[in-house]
């Protein structure tokens, strides 16, 4: 059973990290990298809290939090200066 | 330093939030961990000032259980049929952005609605207009008016059971005497 | 999980076990979407919402297996931060993508924002020009500053329609 679980799973998770990496890959623009970074990270956080799940242990919670917290500002951050960026570009 | 004083009942939420994400953090929830967390809680809240959000003194249990159950409710359908569009739609999907105007004018009820409307997967905010207090939302697979009216109903029963939970007096009796919630959007 | 678990253990084994298969699913139905969809805008309904209920599946799985009390204030606590970041970051890239241009016209049956958009650009301009000209009249002159003259800006555009349409847009 359990092993049955983490191998379907991880089968799961690992089509699609490469779906994610793919867009960071060739994203036509830099907003659609952030963001399939941000679902790359959600993946890892998925993984992590699987193997929390199965193998009965809290270890990887903060870091859950974590990154949870690291991937929010990371993308506002990067959308905070795409918007400015553009605004100049605009205004002048 | 001048700064406005801000009552103890104003800041409770916010000292249990901090507090149970304290025992959280240590995975202790002992009652000596809990009342040394309420302390830095305290000293957290003084030292690091923010403005007070500013709630209206009444949150109405009896109906946000019920709230909470649709929300994930629609959160469980609506991820479903965002995979599903994904899957078999795929290139092919139409979007529209959408202008909600909300009834309430208070900062707290615009971000808690756009907040609950955002985390139900196929809208999303884009823009706020605070002075309007309206919303521009994006909805996926929107393709028609017949579905731009659906999204802009649903936006405003959400605004309204925000209100019966935690609204303040003025806006319930707003909501009351308006009967029905109306469908009809600026743009329109 | 358990090995040979028999009756309450088995029950709560393969609940634990559907939910970590569907909240994994959720992960790869945001990869297919980021894949799939054709702009911008649409990826991010696929890419950040199904992960608020994979998250929240997952957990669930990790407070049955656990079995102790104070194991779901933790999980609880977890994914409210997620509930409370999510809808914030989503918002803040879809604004950026839709003001740099990022979705396309052709794909949206309704744009009710553009419209507001080009007017408020459009008053914008003029009074930037009129401010100009009245700083050159007495060049002494204030200037008050641009937040609370630009959220005045988006309600006078919507309730006099045409008041910029000599500038036209600039956005």
């Amino acid at each position: 059973m359990k092993d049955i679980v983490l191998i379907v799973t991880a089968v799961i998770l690992s089509l699609a990290a490469a779906g994610a990496i793919y867009r960071i890959a060739v994203g036509p623009s830099l907003l659609d990298r952030v963001l399939a970074s941000d679902v790359l990270l959600a993946i890892l956080g998925a993984a992590l809290a699987i193997d929390m799940a199965v193998n009965r242990h809290l270890n990887n919670l903060v870091l859950l939090v974590a990154l949870t917290l690291i991937g929010f500002v990371g993308s506002v951050t990067v959308a905070r200066f795409v918007a400015d960026r553009r605004g100049q570009v605009n205004d002048s | 330093m001048s700064r406005k004083r801000i009552s103890f009942r104003t800041e409770l939420p916010l000292l249990v939030w901090l507090v149970v994400v304290w025992g959280a953090l240590w995975r202790d929830f002992s009652p000596g961990n809990l009342v040394f967390g309420a302390l830095i809680a305290v000293v957290v809240a003084r030292v690091f000032y923010l403005p007070p959000v500013e709630l209206s003194g009444r949150f109405n249990v009896l109906r946000a259980i019920p709230f909470v159950v649709v929300f994930l409710g629609k959160v469980v359908a609506a991820s479903f049929q965002v995979m599903y569009l994904a899957v078999f739609r795929g290139p092919s999907v139409t979007n529209a952005v959408v202008a909600v105007p909300l009834r309430s004018r208070s900062d707290l009820m615009v971000t808690a609605t756009g907040h609950v409307i955002s985390l139900i997967p196929g809208s999303l905010v884009v823009e706020v207009d605070r002075s309007t207090s309206t919303l521009y939302i994006h909805g996926l697979n929107v393709r028609n008016v017949v579905d731009t009216a659906k999204l802009r109903k649903e936006v405003q029963d959400t605004e309204a059971s925000l209100i019966r939970i935690m609204g303040t007096r003025a806006e319930m009796d707003a909501l009351q005497a308006e009967g029905r919630p109306a469908t009809r959007g600026a743009g329109s | 999980m358990t090995p040979n678990a028999t009756g309450a253990d088995a029950v709560i084994d393969a609940v634990t076990a559907v939910l970590l298969i569907v909240g994994a699913l959720m992960s790869l139905g945001a990869a297919i979407g980021l894949l799939r969809f054709p702009d911008l805008m649409s990826r991010m309904h696929a890419a950040t919402k199904p992960q608020v209920l994979g998250l929240f599946l997952v957990l669930a799985a990790i407070g049955l297996q656990m079995r102790e009390w104070w194991v779901w204030p933790i999980l609880a606590v977890a994914w409210i931060f997620q509930l409370l970041t999510v809808p914030v970051s989503a918002h803040m890239v879809g604004r950026a993508g839709y003001r740099t241009k990022h979705l396309h016209p052709e794909l949206l049956s309704i744009d009710e924002l553009e419209a507001v958009v080009v007017r408020a650009a459009g008053q914008r301009a003029a009074e930037k020009a009129q401010e100009a000209a009245s700083e050159m009249r007495h060049t002494g002159s204030t200037r008050d500053d641009g937040s609370a003259r630009e959220s005045g800006n988006a309600r006078d555009a919507r309730d006099s329609g045409s008041a910029g349409a000599n500038d036209g847009p600039s956005a």
